[in-house]
């Protein structure tokens, strides 16, 4: 039986090759593979620039503290035993494939995790000494606030996004005319307040994506907390945005320590000052972002950021 | 078999998608459909009749009450209190159904709102423990079930009871009335109830769960993110089920019949002006249409039309509301969740 409409699907040139053969074996492509010798630098390529030096160590304050951090989701364990400093001056980066623990360790340093019911954390985790299972919760992320992968401003204006972090609970008051200033402040501190002064009424879901997570920095850094972290913050923003929050970030790390989660080494690399590797839970390797990258201790990290595996 | 091989004994599979695309030709949707069998094409025919019977049902119903409701629909029917009278001449309009359909409606929203509102926040929010949020989810489907004859009767035999004579009145012996205003536009807000419910738990589940965290990582309390993040989100999804609900409502006639008495006009009780409009009895447009139909004793048939065609246009205005709030809150989560 022909098919209908094959001739006019075949008329002109024929076609040029192909035609599919399920017998035929198929072709096996060898993947290049990487020289083992070769120095990590080498092959990530491109040269990086750092944003800016490292900050005197007289400006290096620790803030934060895990201790034989472990958590658990059920019987999984996601972080194993993770001891790390957490300093106002510096950047800390985590890095690491997907699914390694880097944004659990980082959503349990404002007991996040805690909201997640079969997470179970062992081990101690500590803002300026204290223990932060004695710290009451709200006061914690307050002083340790987190903001996220893709930009979440709240359903109502700019001016009361910023505002909501500095209002006590759901309360409407102190008036408008009383948080201009701090409000204003914190979107100048995020880099924001130029392009929306004269529509702080507006919607902030009318921002551009750039906006509305700068928007959440702002809000995040409104409260003065002491710890900002940072999930993945760019992941969904376009290299001009990226730069802007980068360079924020960069600025930021004077006042307020920052954790940073991402999956993008090249970024870690332009902004942190410290790096995490962590593969399977486990805190490969931790240290100097310019050592770890140039001149890597482990051989997993060695592997990861040449790009061999992750 | 000409696909398999044939005059070409090199080609064991010829997939047609790639050949067409190699060719740079394209298959048109009618040459593709003929090498689909017999029962698919039948299949795809009953779609399309379906459709388009779905729309000439629904024209028919709006044009055949259109011209039958507009032949007897008369302004001074809007504003003529009806009177039970053989005289179709002075048996006046439907202002006091049409009051009737608009206090009901109002009323019975009025208390399912909140009460919807606070259910389907505590089914997304906390529903623990979880065998209680599973008989919470139960019940409101039993209530989404039960036809509204039976809660009607249901409403009648509570209300009836001595407690709860204050919402109703009297009657002559001293047994508690059970119908009124009060009594219908509790149970009709049972009827409004697992819309809003529905349309406000999938708003909820709708915000990503980062939008919380983001208020909770602000130092929030739970409930101050519910109140300040979550309800102004899903508020779109709270109007569309309101709208749904009132529709069901205003459409409702057991409930009317059986809880509201069904009068003519609305018959007040007791003194205090207001109070005792919501304590008496009255009919809404429903009551007013079955009532005046062949079926009812009225029979002013023309009178019907024109109620029913009046009851029509508000639920498919309702309607109409609907969709466009459906519209505008899909393109805020849109905005949201980019």
């Amino acid at each position: 039986m022909s098919v209908p409409g094959d001739q006019t699907i075949h008329s002109g040139p024929p076609p040029p090759v192909r035609r599919i053969v399920v017998s035929e074996e198929p072709t096996i492509v060898e993947p290049p593979r990487l020289d083992p010798t070769a120095p990590a630098a080498a092959v990530t390529g491109a040269p990086l620039t750092r944003r800016s030096d490292s900050l005197p160590a007289s400006a290096i304050v620790e803030r934060m503290r895990t201790e034989n951090l472990r958590l658990y989701y059920g019987d999984n364990e996601a972080v194993k035993g993770v001891s790390l400093p957490v300093c106002r001056g510096e950047v800390l980066a985590l890095i690491g494939p997907s699914g390694c623990g880097k944004t659990t360790l980082l959503r349990s340093l404002n007991r996040l995790t805690e909201l997640t019911a079969t997470a179970r954390r062992e081990g101690q985790i500590f803002l300026d000494n204290e223990d932060v299972d004695r710290i009451e919760v709200t006061q914690l992320r307050r002083r340790v606030s987190m903001v996220f992968q893709q930009p979440n401003p709240f359903p109502m204006s700019v001016f009361d996004n910023v505002a909501y972090a500095l209002r006590e609970g759901a309360n409407r008051k102190p008036r408008k005319s009383a948080l201009m200033e701090p409000v204003r402040q914190a979107l100048d501190r995020a880099g924001l307040l130029a392009e929306v002064e004269s529509n702080l009424d507006h919607p902030a879901l009318r921002l551009s994506g750039g906006q509305q997570q700068r928007l959440c920095i702002a809000r995040s850094l409104a409260a003065q907390p002491e710890v900002l972290l940072l999930d993945e913050p760019c992941s969904a923003l376009d290299p001009k945005s990226t730069e802007t929050i980068e360079q924020l970030i960069v600025k930021l790390r004077s006042e307020v320590a920052v954790v940073i989660v991402t999956h993008n080494l090249q970024q870690a690399r332009r902004i942190a000052d410290k790096v995490g590797f962590m593969y399977l839970g486990d805190l490969v390797e931790f240290g100097d972002g310019e050592q770890l990258f140039s001149n890597p201790r482990e051989a997993r990290t060695a592997d990861y950021v040449a790009g061999s595996f992750g | 078999m000409g696909w398999l091989g044939g005059e070409d004994p090199d080609a064991q599979v010829r997939c047609p998608a790639v050949s067409a695309s190699l060719t740079g030709g394209r298959t048109s949707a009618v040459e593709s459909s003929r090498t689909w069998p017999l029962i698919d094409r039948i299949m795809l025919a009953f779609c399309w009749i379906a459709g388009i019977s779905a729309c000439v049902i629904a024209f028919a119903i709006v044009a055949f009450m259109a011209y039958k409701g507009l032949e007897f629909l008369r302004p001074n029917l809007f504003v003529e209190r009806p009177n039970a009278t053989f005289d179709q001449s002075k048996s006046g309009g439907f202002l006091d159904p049409l009051i009737g359909t608009i206090l009901l409606t109002t009323m019975g929203t009025l208390v399912a709102i909140p009460v919807s509102v606070a259910v389907a926040i505590w089914l997304t929010e906390y529903g623990r423990p979880f065998g209680l949020a599973r008989a919470v989810e139960s019940a409101v489907e039993i209530i989404a079930g039960t036809p509204s004859i039976v809660l009607a009767i249901f409403g009648l035999i509570i209300f009836q009871q001595e407690v709860f004579g204050f919402l109703s009145f009297r009657a002559e012996g001293g047994s508690v009335f059970g119908r009124s205003f009060f009594t219908a536009a509790l149970m009709m807000s049972l009827i409004a109830l697992p819309l809003i419910v529905g349309a406000t738990r999938e708003g909820l589940q709708a915000i990503p769960s980062h939008v919380r965290e983001a208020s909770y990582a602000l130092g929030k309390s739970k409930w101050a993110t519910i109140q300040r993040v979550l309800l102004p989100s899903v508020r779109p999804a709270i109007g569309t089920g309101t709208v749904l609900g009132m529709g069901r409502i205003a459409g409702d006639t057991a409930i009317v019949v059986v809880l509201l008495g069904a009068s003519l006009q609305i018959q007040g009780y007791g003194d205090i002006p207001g109070l005792d409009i919501l304590r008496g009895n009255g009919g809404t447009l429903t009551s007013y249409t079955y009532v005046n139909s062949p079926a009812g004793e009225g029979a002013a048939p023309d009178k019907a039309y024109a109620a029913a065609f009046v009851l029509l246009m508000i639920s498919i205005g309702l309607n109409l509301f609907v969709s466009r709030l459906a519209r505008s809150g899909k393109s805020a989560t849109a905005a949201a969740t980019r």
